[in-house]
């Protein structure tokens, strides 16, 4: 008997604006309104500002290693805008364009490379968590948050984000696994930038598609151009609303590319080709959509030269709110690690000091020595 | 001979033994073509080829459980973990099947890895690339852990690891990797896992340690007037009993000084191992040096968290004022 063929399958690729500024105004229709196209693109170049005055802070010694977020900011931020105020955002660390436009204050970002815990004080009205430092970890605390909302008949989902990398590590399985078979309401927004620091994506997958990996759980998914916001919303769109109405998940691939290093405590020139970098520097999510802008004459010289000016004052002014805040003390590691301080850890942030000597003093007073068989 | 950093002994160490041993590879995140995030690995991709120096998927709990098969199969892999924080999801393979799997099989199978871990603070560093995990590991019978304070001590430390007939961890303390040079031999030498070394002789108190606060020992010890014995452990696991008894004997006092938290961490374990060869030797009680009992805080105040000079020489003149005619108070 011949083998049957018992799945067949296709992976969608969403692209509405491309590099050189086509839009598809059929797939584009009723995405984003045009005046929601300029402030998304005031935001974003807001953003890049933000980015390159981060860098500059960590080359000039007032903040530590930074992961740069250039050329990836249409990912989070398109997504974010298709999202409710109150669905669940859990990043990693390339997401800031998309937290700033929820409403996170940019200096929470600095602090956290400045080496400050203050930048993980997230208002709980924000519905973020903060940012993940190890890779993949965070996919399943998105699918709990998500499980939980549903479990409340709540309305709202997760959005998780992580990396190409993340998608070799097994909490990355495990989170799709289980947000497909307990039908939970979780878009999985796969940034796929290329590289994993140095390890290019086809070392996490040797399919055509980061995006086929969501059929091999059952669930939907789709791939998109990252760098193309009109795609970044209605994909994320679509799959928000199968979440909220089927409770069912998405697996969602942005295309899309890191044009900085990995850190600024990385060297891309060791490991990548200098012509990968100039080709997607063409492909830049702020250039497209400002072509779009300019095409509609939605947006001048003018505007953009205000903008421009805007952007550097409101990136300041976030950098000397993080730079004024007085360092935190030494309590401060004490403090937030239990809801009530046992009482050992007291004696400790009272004494800085964990030998028994250093913390009781007293004992030197006291104690006659034990006879000693030492001369 | 020739003046090395830590990071340069490690490399030059790799680079011998895979010279040697062709059963040698290394695998790990960014191993490869970038040289590793800390360079250790530099030039070997291009030196040996990327069938033996190998950039695998993003995932630790792969890249040790693979190893174990490599080795279960003869090779002697060398993986690398990326940042001690992530050792987390390698926990697993690491301590169910590495550490058992001579015991399950009666040496039918060994798993001869040497598993690198960048390790500690003070490099300024985001969140979990800061931790002192070694007490887990030590924790877990059938694994060996060292961590070498030396490039002298990293080089041959290494050599013996990846010769061992056992899993070993392999903790490169990476406040040292470039934090200053020494005389490394060319030829290859051995440092033997289970021996401390003495740094400095000395007969008032004992200072044990190991990694990057043995340094900051030797700075308390040069700005004290008393006569201080520095032992390095080297390996923590199995550890050297003998050298720190006969130490103990002679001084009376001890103080232990590591980067991970107090609360069972293995100043515990040392402590009770002098209290039980050395009761009646005791003039002092014994006191531990430690990072506090807190989550590792980010680099805004690991410099408060880590036990520097200050806070090892404060325990020094406590542990010898205690019982002496003096009475003196506390230091710092
Ligand atoms: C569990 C874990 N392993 C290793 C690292 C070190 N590391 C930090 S970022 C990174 C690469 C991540 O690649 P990807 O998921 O593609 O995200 P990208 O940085 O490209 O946005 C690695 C290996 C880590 N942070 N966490
Ligand atoms: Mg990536």
């Amino acid at each position: 008997m011949p083998a049957k063929i018992v799945f067949h399958a296709k992976i969608e690729s969403v692209s509405i604006l491309d590099e050189q500024g086509n839009f598809d105004a059929k797939l584009g229709k009723d995405v984003i309104p045009d005046t929601d196209v300029v402030r998304l693109y005031e935001h974003m170049t807001i953003c890049r500002q933000f980015d390159e005055v981060a860098f500059k802070l960590q080359r000039s010694g007032r903040m530590g290693t930074y992961p740069e977020n250039r050329g990836q900011e249409a990912v989070s931020l398109g997504a974010v805008y298709a999202l409710h105020p109150d669905d669940w955002l859990v990043p990693c660390y390339r997401e800031n364009c998309g937290l700033f436009w929820r409403g996170l204050p940019m200096e929470y970002i600095l602090l956290h490379w400045m080496g400050d815990e203050r930048g993980n004080e997230i208002p709980r009205d924000l519905y973020m968590t903060p940012q993940a430092i190890p890779i993949g970890t965070q996919m399943l605390h998105a699918v709990g948050l998500a499980w939980a909302g549903k479990y409340r008949k709540k309305d709202s989902i997760a959005c998780a984000f992580f990396g190409d990398g993340a998608t070799s590590e097994g909490d990355c399985h495990e989170a799709l696994n289980f947000a497909a078979n307990l039908d939970l309401p979780v878009v999985f927004v796969c940034q796929n930038n290329g590289w994993a620091i140095s390890v290019p994506t086809k070392m996490q997958c040797s399919a055509p598609t980061l995006a086929q990996r969501g059929l091999a759980y059952g669930m939907e998914c789709v791939q998109c151009d990252g760098n193309d916001i009109f795609a970044m919303a209605k994909v994320v769109g679509e799959a928000a609303e199968r979440a909220r109405r089927d409770h069912r998940p998405t697996f969602i691939e942005a295309l899309t590319y890191r044009l900085g290093d990995h850190t600024t405590a990385d060297d891309a020139r060791r490991y990548r080709d200098e012509a990968e970098l100039k080709k997607w520097l063409k492909r830049d999510p702020l250039i497209r959509i400002r072509t779009y802008l300019q095409q509609r004459k939605l947006f001048d010289d003018s505007r953009e030269k205000a903008l421009q000016a805007r952007a550097r004052e409101e990136v300041a002014a976030a950098v000397k709110r993080a730079e004024e805040i007085a360092a935190p003390t030494s309590s401060d590691m004490f403090d937030w690690l239990y809801a009530e301080m046992p009482g050992e850890l007291a004696t400790q942030r009272a004494t800085l000091r964990t030998s028994g000597l250093g913390q009781d003093p007293s004992q030197l007073q006291e104690q006659s020595p034990a006879p000693s068989r030492n001369p | 001979m020739a003046n090395l950093t830590l990071v340069q002994a490690i490399n030059l160490a790799l680079i011998q033994e895979m010279e040697k041993d062709d059963s040698v590879i290394i695998l790990g995140q960014d191993v490869g073509v970038n040289g590793g995030v800390f360079r250790v690995t530099e030039g070997l991709f291009k030196r040996f080829g990327p069938e033996r120096v190998v950039d695998t998927p993003l995932a630790e709990s792969g890249i040790i459980g693979t190893s174990i098969g490599l080795a279960m199969a003869g090779l002697r892999p060398v993986p690398e973990i990326q940042f001690e924080g992530f050792l987390a999801p390698a926990y697993d393979q690491l301590c169910t099947h590495a550490a058992r799997m001579r015991t399950r099989t009666r040496s039918m199978f060994t798993v001869p890895i040497t598993c690198r871990v960048p390790v500690g603070g003070g490099i300024h560093a985001p969140e979990l690339h800061s931790d002192s995990p070694e007490a887990i590991y030590a924790h877990q019978p059938g694994l060996k852990v060292v961590m070498p304070a030396s490039p002298y001590d990293a080089k041959g430390l290494l050599i013996s690891a990846i010769r061992d007939p056992d899993p070993v961890i392999f903790f490169e303390p990476k406040r040292l990797y470039r934090a200053f040079r020494e005389e490394v031999p060319e030829d290859e030498y051995t440092v033997e896992i289970g021996k401390a070394r003495i740094v400095v002789e000395g007969n008032d108190v004992t200072l044990i340690s190991w990694g990057a606060p043995v340094v900051q020992c030797m700075n308390a010890i040069d700005s004290s007037h008393h006569s201080i014995e520095l032992i390095d452990l080297r390996s923590i696991c199995p550890l050297d009993t003998e050298t720190i008894v006969e130490s103990v004997r002679k001084t009376g006092r001890a103080v232990i000084v590591h980067e991970a938290p107090r609360n069972c961490g293995l100043g515990a374990e040392i402590a009770s191992r002098i209290m039980e060869h050395c009761f009646l030797y005791l003039e002092a009680p014994i006191q531990r040096v430690t990072g506090f009992d807190t989550v590792m805080p980010y680099y805004k105040l690991e410099q408060e968290y880590l036990p520097e000079a200050h806070r090892i020489s404060a325990a020094l003149e406590e542990v010898i004022a205690y019982g002496t005619a003096t009475g003196l108070g506390s230091a710092g």
